[in-house]
């Protein structure tokens, strides 16, 4: 037996709505043998994955607190990797943002009014655009391969970050301890219901740019400009488009969501800048990209899934003693079978006997 | 001895509380910042945290846990959970807690809060505590300067907090009080824990002529260069013995069993205040693996230093300078812990520029 | 042993697993596959190499062990990439998160155990002799191994027919797939043999470098062998020359701070990344050197026509 790929004419559509569903429901199944295999109660544990983080109002404002991050800078990568650029250093990008965005309340503590909060927000997505632009110059300047130098440059902002909060940046009051001092209250992004939980306005922002990026990519010159440049650079160019144009575009929107996030999450999740504010948010924001099937709107779903994930996670620790290890795990499989499910989309799989070729003879 | 008194204690405890057991178990929750399998700093928390429940009884405390859990916004959260999930008591075992800490308590006013290591304590339901590891510190200094032929020992450092430079400094003064001219090696791995680079540190500083290692990292990968190299050196956090039976001197293992067992108990006797604690030797916090591979009169000297803290000296006891010289404590002056817990420089003959 | 030796003894410790992940990826993108499940290959091989050795009292099984899971795992990669295909990049990294989870949840019951390491070579008169005794007879087997493997696909690559086949598949499968070359089938070969090295690396990393096994043990080193493959520019002997350079930067940079010298570490530290984006600027400046070495079809999905 093997298994043999034809191209089907066009996109199966049926394929596209059911395609996640069926990595889905394929992740559940394997979840489920993984947890026997652990000696657990499979139903149960699904359920403390899945379920119970979504019962009470306090849980689902820390899914928005969690998912925001993630969408925001999702986001930002389809728009690179549907124009065939490889930013995988958002997390990189995440961290000037809130570098860069707290600036303000940082360095002049003593300036406050309700100007610092925009004036801020828009330090961090400048810091993040800022930085994501630095591979895209290498690859229009110099062909640089974007993936290695957008990794590498995230090493260096994490440790620029902790020279910064360890050093000069360091809160006076603060026991020499590493981290800023708090942010003063015009620098604090505020609560969306402060009384109902924690969920700041960051899932706004990122609701918001999932639905203007789908508006942009599947309604306007531009965006079939970056899908035409991503799927045939020669393509492109004959229609007249500039991929060194689109290579900026693409890493500038997706460095300035990436800073968004990150000056966000600093702003309203935390309070304060300190050395560990990075947790990955730009690596997972991979995966929820391709769970969103490079479809902002896909996004916000597979962002929410993905926190899900990490609130379940505790949940599952906590009630029955499940590792916190079994999370990643749980996540790379996910993505596993949601990239093998695409491939329905796109081809037909038929599974073949393993000696067609003696069959022909006899025929 | 300390055997019977255990279980006079759990016998004691299981008394008082007794018939209403059954009802009013006490939860106590525990959040780490590493995996509990580091067998290093959230290692030592877990096992103190099951000390306490096995001194208690089974019966009378619940226990559960989250381990690594980042000290960002996700802390905040952990902590909601923990408390809505019924928790009684939640001991948060990392400096970068504090503020979630501080936030949560704010809300849930009736559950008991333990922030080890920090300093804020906003609301009436929240302690601090921690351990003087620097008194261990002092001890390996005296070990280390009667042990070293070179009169150079290496300090693997994590980062440079407090916490650490404490350290540090306290390792050079036990090390100067045995010889005034012995020199400290530090190389910051900027880790804590990270077991090739804890590695790569420990053959620069033998490399450069140490030999005696210390570290204030977590892991044992220290120990193992140091047994393959064929120099001494002090375990950290548990006893490393088994990754250096030729080469461990000592270890400072960190013993939080007794303090969360008391104060669980204070939970379920209902007598449960808000206090800072800062336990030393004296308190039973900070205990030494036993003193392995050296000469009787090394472990001698060691025994009566640890007799002598243990009695109530402080190893920052003047005349100390610091490291551009000038003074810092008077003859027979004693630093006070504020100072201490906030300690930024180094004392006379650390070589190293302490990063700012 | 004298200071520079051992300085030098520690730098070959260091690129040592570097190298050999990086040979293996080498080989992987040589034949048009890109991919980034380094890191997670290599943690695999580090948990069961150490799992291994410690179950069987064998280092030598353990390094076995690591080099059969870490091919086993590259198959999953394999089969998504190019019976599936599905994306390289994602599914590269989708490898990395699965092997991170499963190997923590797989070594548990390891943490806190010492390993077993293997031993250095011992030749008598010859590793005893001053200075290069160590350096050159002195050494831990996989140091030898890590060189004789470099020398091997260098060979391969340049000199054997089978590597000509390998590096037309990377250079054009359409064309490769006209001729009647099996570009699948090679390219799972050397999918293969990349997770193998890796496997081999991070076995290295908990049964020789530091023999003990905690989670995320390889600490990022997978992302360092890939941008390895790429300064370099896909030549073996540029790998080892840039393996070494990585591990003199790291070594180095703990020299200068233990000297007392006051240079921030966080400015140290991140030399090594810089250092690679600057060498990768400059290679791919020289138009002319990436058009001869880069394989003109990574990354790029392939299904034959049919």
């Amino acid at each position: 037996m093997r298994i043999e790929l034809s191209k089907r004419p066009q996109h199966s559509t049926l394929f596209s709505v059911l395609s996640p569903f069926i990595a889905l429901a394929l992740t559940l199944v394997a979840g489920a043998i993984m947890f026997s295999l652990l000696g657990k109660n499979p139903g149960e544990a699904l359920y403390f994955y899945f379920i119970d983080p979504l019962r009470e109002v306090w849980s689902l404002h820390e899914l928005a607190v969690k998912a925001a991050p993630l969408i925001l800078i999702a986001v930002g990568l389809s728009i690179c990797y549907l124009s065939n650029n490889w930013n995988i250093g958002a997390e990189g990008q995440f961290i000037a943002g809130a570098v860069l965005g707290s600036f303000i309340p940082v360095v002049f503590p003593g300036f406050q009014n309700w100007t610092v909060l925009p004036l801020m927000l828009i330090m961090g997505m400048a810091g993040g655009a800022a930085y994501a632009a630095v591979p895209a110059y290498l690859k229009v300047r110099f062909n640089t391969n974007e993936i290695l130098t957008s990794l590498m440059l995230v090493y260096v902002a994490q440790l620029f970050n902790d020279w910064l909060v360890r050093g000069i940046w360091r809160n006076p009051e603060g026991m020499s301890f590493p981290g800023t001092a708090p942010f003063h209250e015009y620098a604090v992004l505020p609560a969306i219901w402060p009384d109902a939980g924690r969920a700041h306005w960051g899932i706004v922002f990122a609701l918001v740019a999932a639905v203007v990026a789908w508006f942009m990519l599947s309604k306007t010159l531009r965006g079939f400009e970056v899908k035409v440049l991503g799927q045939s650079p020669r393509a492109g160019r004959f229609a007249g488009f500039s991929s060194s144009r689109m290579v900026f575009f693409a890493f500038i929107v997706s460095g300035a969501l990436a800073g968004l996030a990150g000056i966000c999450e600093v702003s309203g999740a935390v309070g304060h800048l300190n050395e560990k504010l990075s947790i990955g948010y730009g690596f997972t924001a991979i995966i929820v990209a391709f769970l969103g099937r490079l479809n902002p709107l896909g996004i916000v779903a597979a962002g929410i899934i993905l926190a899900l994930t990490y609130l379940g996670g505790e949940a599952a620790q906590i009630s029955i003693g499940v590792s916190d290890k079994v999370v990643r795990a749980f996540q790379g499989m996910l993505l596993f079978f949601v990239l093998a499910c695409d491939t329905l989309i796109h081809y037909r799989i038929r599974l073949v006997s393993a000696l067609p070729r003696s069959k022909t003879a006899e025929a | 001895m300390k055997k019977t008194l255990l279980s006079l204690a759990a016998a004691a405890a299981v008394m008082s509380f007794g018939t209403m057991a059954a009802e009013a178990k006490v939860k106590a929750c525990f959040i780490y910042v590493g995996p509990i399998g580091d067998f290093g700093w959230s290692y030592q928390h877990h096992q103190g945290a099951l000390e306490a429940q096995k001194q208690l009884g089974e019966d009378n405390v619940e226990l559960a846990y989250l381990e690594s859990v980042p000290e960002g916004a996700d802390a905040e959260r952990a902590l909601e959970r923990f408390a809505r999930s019924g928790c009684n008591i939640i001991f948060t075992t990392s400096f970068g807690y504090m503020d979630a800490t501080n936030k949560v308590a704010g809300k849930f006013p009736d559950v008991k809060f333990e922030h080890a290591t920090g300093y804020k304590r906003e609301h009436p339901n929240v302690s601090t505590y921690n351990s003087k590891f620097h008194e261990g510190r002092y001890v390996q200094g005296v070990i280390a300067a009667k042990m070293s032929k070179a009169g150079v020992a290496g300090y693997i450092a994590s980062f440079p907090i407090p916490e650490v430079v404490l350290g540090i400094n306290a390792f050079m003064l036990g090390a100067q009080s045995v010889n005034p001219d012995f020199k400290l090696k530090v190389v910051w791995a900027n880790t804590w824990f990270d077991p090739g680079k804890e590695a790569d540190a420990a053959k620069a500083l033998i490399d450069q002529g140490a030999d005696i290692i210390t570290q204030h990292t977590d892991s044992t990968a220290a120990m193992q260069v140091a047994a393959e190299r064929g120099v001494k050196a002090f375990g950290q956090a548990s006893d490393m013995i088994k990754f250096g039976p030729d080469t461990q001197l000592t270890s400072i293992v960190d013993n939080w069993g007794p303090y969360y067992a008391k104060r669980i108990k204070a939970v379920m006797d209902g007598n449960w205040e808000q206090s800072d604690v800062w336990g030393g030797m004296a308190d039973g916090h900070v205990v030494m693996a036993p003193y392995t591979n050296m000469p009787d009169d090394v472990k001698k000297a060691a025994e009566d230093t640890q007799a002598k803290i243990t009695g109530g000296f402080s190893p920052f006891t003047g005349p100390i300078n610091k490291q551009d010289g000038t003074e810092w404590l008077k003859a027979g002056e004693v630093a006070d812990n504020g100072v201490l817990l906030g300690l930024n420089f180094y004392v006379k003959g650390v070589d190293d520029k302490l990063p700012q | 042993m004298g200071v520079i030796e051992a300085i030098l003894l520690t730098i070959a410790t260091a690129a040592t697993p570097l190298l050999i992940a990086a040979i293996g990826e080498l080989v992987v993108e040589r034949s048009g596959v890109l991919n980034l499940g380094v890191e997670g290959m290599m943690i695999m091989g580090a948990v069961t190499g150490f799992g291994v050795a410690l179950l069987t009292g064998s280092p030598w099984l353990g390094m076995l062990g690591g080099i059969v899971v870490g091919a086993l795992f590259s198959l999953l990669f394999g089969f998504l990439t190019l019976t599936l295909v599905t994306n390289q990049v994602a599914t590269g990294l989708a490898l990395t998160l699965l092997g991170l989870g499963l190997s923590g949840m797989l070594g548990e019951s390891f943490v806190g155990q010492p390993g077993i390491r293997l031993p250095n070579l011992h030749i008598p008169v010859l590793s005893d002799l001053p200075f290069v005794g160590g350096l050159i007879f002195g050494q831990d087997p996989i140091f030898y191994v890590s060189i004789a493997l470099t020398a091997g696909v260098a060979w391969f690559l340049f000199y054997t027919h089978a590597g000509l086949t390998l590096r037309s598949v990377g250079d054009n499968h359409a064309s490769a797939h006209a001729l009647g070359i099996n570009v699948i089938g090679i390219r799972y070969l050397a999918v293969m043999f990349g997770g193998a090295c890796a496997g081999l690396a991070g076995a290295y990393l908990s049964v020789v470098y530091t023999p003990q096994w905690v989670e995320n043990m390889t600490a990022g080193r997978g992302w360092i062998a890939l941008a390895l493959v790429v300064f370099a520019s896909w030549r073996p002997w540029r790998v080892l020359a840039g393996a070494y350079l990585f591990g003199a930067v790291t070594i180095g940079q703990l020299h200068a701070q233990a000297l007392g010298l006051g240079i921030p570490s966080q400015l140290l530290s991140s030399l090594p990344y810089l250092a690679t984006v600057v060498v990768l600027v400059l290679i791919s400046q020289n138009k002319r050197l990436t058009m001869v070495n880069t394989p003109a079809s990574l990354g790029r999905p392939f299904v034959p026509d049919r």
